[in-house]
């Protein structure tokens, strides 16, 4: 059965996202035939799936097998391996803060975790594909699935204007992305990133056409990541969408479309360097800037992390800008330690939920330390790490960034940076003070599901680990250099 | 190779003038009694009493979108179809693999009884 | 043959058009619309580079492009579906249930 189109290495190529798929399926099958009590076997249905397929990855990171295959459309080197096993982390920490959160929004569903493996599947596809129509095919996975997902409470109005807002501005962002691969494509007569670099550096540096593609294709990319002066979806669909949801969003696909820009810009537009540097340079500090400085006023905890996101992904743009070593390594290592401290945080705040408190507010954390000491320890740490204070993971991140800026001479960055920093130290510790200072406004205590006390207890223990010692989790962070080859 | 179109121009040519004719004819033949209420919708003789343009249930929304989805992922099946002698045993357990996945979101779809009109 | 600019031009104004209908429109099924549009110019380019410089790749995006659109209707007129249900109004101006 085999021919020139298909070869059994293939298939072991792409074997966790087979298995993840086969357990997608299974999970909306399996829904169908569960009781209501019985709903939260699908949260375990979907956390096998992710286990599996994390063994799989690693018997195919230990196997030397042939990375590329499906008619060299998919490479599955070590960068997308590295990555991939960031989002299963991920994934399999909101998994877990997932089953206690909907049965309260009373949304208790399994096609709630086929979606989020389905986005998985495409956020796998989009660090291993190397080809623009694999690359598109999986970016759109992960992206109407993600959809669905902001808008899954389905009679709330705030989810549904949420996933309004996210899916018009999504799909208006690929639409202009899409025009950018059209040119690029015509340009080079192939849709292989490899193949577009050797056509790119052949031709003359300043020529229109490219530059009308990579202007489109950048701008469709800076939507996905909420660069300035594209974010305004951002913060909507962060408030709207469930908690838990927010979380994912903030994290995997938010990595997953920074690997993409990384394979794209790095492998694909490498030619054309000096004309999209300058651009990205002017866009990362209006980003940092302007998610910092706006994040000041907020007065609910998840518009104000909405913001904070935004500023990382500006500071995440450093490390493409300066497109060395050190910056690949940098972007590798802070979405690890990003995964676990946002994750962490964000946890909190679903575990604010009650029956009769959504819980999203600032002032409703008042007082915290005398109610729930621990859960506000918790938050200072997570606080401390997303500011960047050094015995945590925060730190590390944002070093190796700062630190790659000022490796290729791009000082005025790296001061705006820092200044940033300082900025967002403000605002972070204006929920310490409401969490240790105010008082207590009522006397209910959390409850924390064994879910959430997993993944607290995980996103603690590494957010420390990292920033304590972190040899082990820079060797694995360099694996993403691959991606120079 | 232009020779070849000629029976599809006789053919145009043809299929514009059959209506054109026929309507000339019949507007030469048959009688003109031109009457008010000839004008008005047909509604069984009695007078319309709203608006044709009525606004009508979600519902032909939600099996509208089915219909969207269901039916242009056949676009698939015809790439596939033409070069079937290539493609081979590959190319069919292939298409199994699509329209098996495709059965799944049907059969899930059909029990969560989105088919059903209430 | 129509040489290949022509068709290039006629993708780049549809695609303005689509750009400028998503902007300057309030109605959300207007503004799909227009995303529609802006998709079908980016299948005209594909096709006509395809059909230029002899390669097949550029078809085969297209087939992906339409079904990806066809998913993502599907998905938009769901959400659009259900924001009426909860709110009887299809005015974006109106979805201001979260300050900007």
């Amino acid at each position: 059965m085999f021919n020139q189109y298909f070869q059994p290495n293939d298939i072991l190529i792409i074997y966790p996202e087979l298995l993840l798929a086969l357990f997608a399926m299974g999970v909306m099958i399996i829904d169908l035939f569960l009781d209501r009590a019985w709903k939260v076997l699908n949260a375990f249905t979907a956390l096998v799936g992710i286990a599996y397929a994390a063994y799989a990855l690693y018997r195919l990171k230990s196997n030397a097998l042939n990375l590329s295959g499906y008619n060299h459309a998919i490479l599955n080197d070590s960068f997308a391996i590295y990555f991939q096993f960031v989002f299963l982390i991920a994934t399999a920490l909101v998994i877990l803060i997932s089953a206690r959160y909907l049965s309260i929004e009373g949304e208790n569903r399994g096609d709630y975790y086929a979606l989020i493996l389905l986005s998985l599947i495409g956020m796998n596809f989009m660090v291993m594909g190397i080809d623009l129509i694999t690359l598109y095919i999986a970016l759109e996975l992960m992206a109407v699935s993600e959809y669905i997902l902001v808008g899954y409470l389905r009679t709330n109005r705030q989810s549904n204007e949420a996933a309004m807002k996210f899916f018009l501005l999504g799909a208006f962002s690929s639409g202009i992305l899409l025009y950018g691969i059209s040119l690029l494509y015509g340009i080079s007569g192939s849709t292989d990133l490899r193949v577009i670099a050797q056509r790119l550096a052949e031709r003359p540096s300043h020529d229109p056409i490219a530059l009308v593609a990579v202007v489109t294709l950048t701008a469709g990319l800076l939507f996905k990541i909420g660069g300035v002066p594209f974010h305004q979806w951002l913060p909507d669909a962060y408030e709207g969408a469930p908690s838990t949801i927010t979380t994912f969003i903030s994290v995997a696909p938010k990595a997953a479309s920074f690997a993409l820009i990384l394979r794209i810009f790095i492998v694909g537009l490498k030619p054309l360097e000096t004309s999209w540097v300058p651009v990205l340079s002017v866009v990362c500090v209006l980003t940092m800037t302007l998610g910092n400085i706006t994040a000041i006023s907020q007065s609910n905890i998840k518009r104000l992390l909405a913001y904070s996101s935004i500023a990382h992904a500006g500071y995440l743009l450093l490390g493409l800008i300066a497109g060395n070593e050190y910056g690949i390594t940098g972007i590798a290592i802070y979405f690890l330690v990003y995964a676990f401290m946002n994750i962490g945080i964000w946890t909190l705040v679903v575990a604010m939920r009650r029956k009769d408190l959504i819980g999203d507010q600032i002032q409703d954390m008042a007082g915290m330390i005398y109610k729930n000491p621990g859960a506000a320890v918790l938050m200072l740490v997570f606080l401390l790490s997303l500011a960047g204070i050094p015995p945590t993971a925060g730190f590390i991140g944002k070093y190796y960034l700062f630190a790659s800026v000022i490796q290729t001479h791009h000082y005025v960055l790296a001061v705006i940076a820092v200044l940033n920093a300082a900025i967002s130290l403000y605002y972070y510790f204006r929920v310490v003070v409401v969490m240790f200072m105010s008082e207590k406004t009522d006397e209910e205590k959390m409850t924390l599901s064994p879910g959430v006390l997993t993944s607290l207890a995980v996103t603690l223990v590494f957010t420390l680990l990292i920033g304590i010692y972190p040899e082990p989790f820079i060797r694995f962070a360099q694996n993403s250099l691959s991606l120079f080859q | 190779m232009p020779r070849n179109y000629i029976p599809i121009l006789i053919f145009i040519t043809l299929a514009f003038l059959f209506p054109i004719v026929t309507l000339a004819i019949l507007r030469w033949v048959r009688p003109s009694v031109p009457h008010k209420a000839k004008l008005s919708p047909y509604e069984c003789g009695v007078d319309p009493v709203y608006q044709p343009r009525e606004r009508y249930t979600v519902r032909y929304y939600i099996v509208a979108i089915l219909f969207v989805v269901f039916d242009v992922e056949t676009v698939f099946l015809f790439p596939w179809a033409i070069r079937y002698d290539v493609l081979g045993l590959f190319g069919l357990m292939e298409m199994l693999v699509f329209l098996g996945i495709l059965i799944v979101g049907f059969v899930w779809l059909w029990k969560q009884g989105a088919l059903e009109w209430v | 043959m129509v040489p290949l600019n022509y068709f290039l031009i006629l993708a780049a104004i549809l695609f303005s058009i689509g750009v400028i209908g998503f902007v300057m429109k309030r109605n959300v099924i207007t503004m799909f619309m227009s995303i529609e549009l802006m998709l079908n110019s980016v299948n005209l380019t594909f096709v006509a580079f395809s059909r230029y410089i002899q390669n097949l790749s550029g078809q085969i995006f297209v087939f992906f492009v339409m079904v990806i659109a066809a998913a993502e209707a599907a998905v938009g007129l769901a959400i659009i579906v259900a924001l009426y249900r909860n709110r009887e109004s299809l005015n974006v101006d109106e979805a201001d249930r979260m300050k900007l």
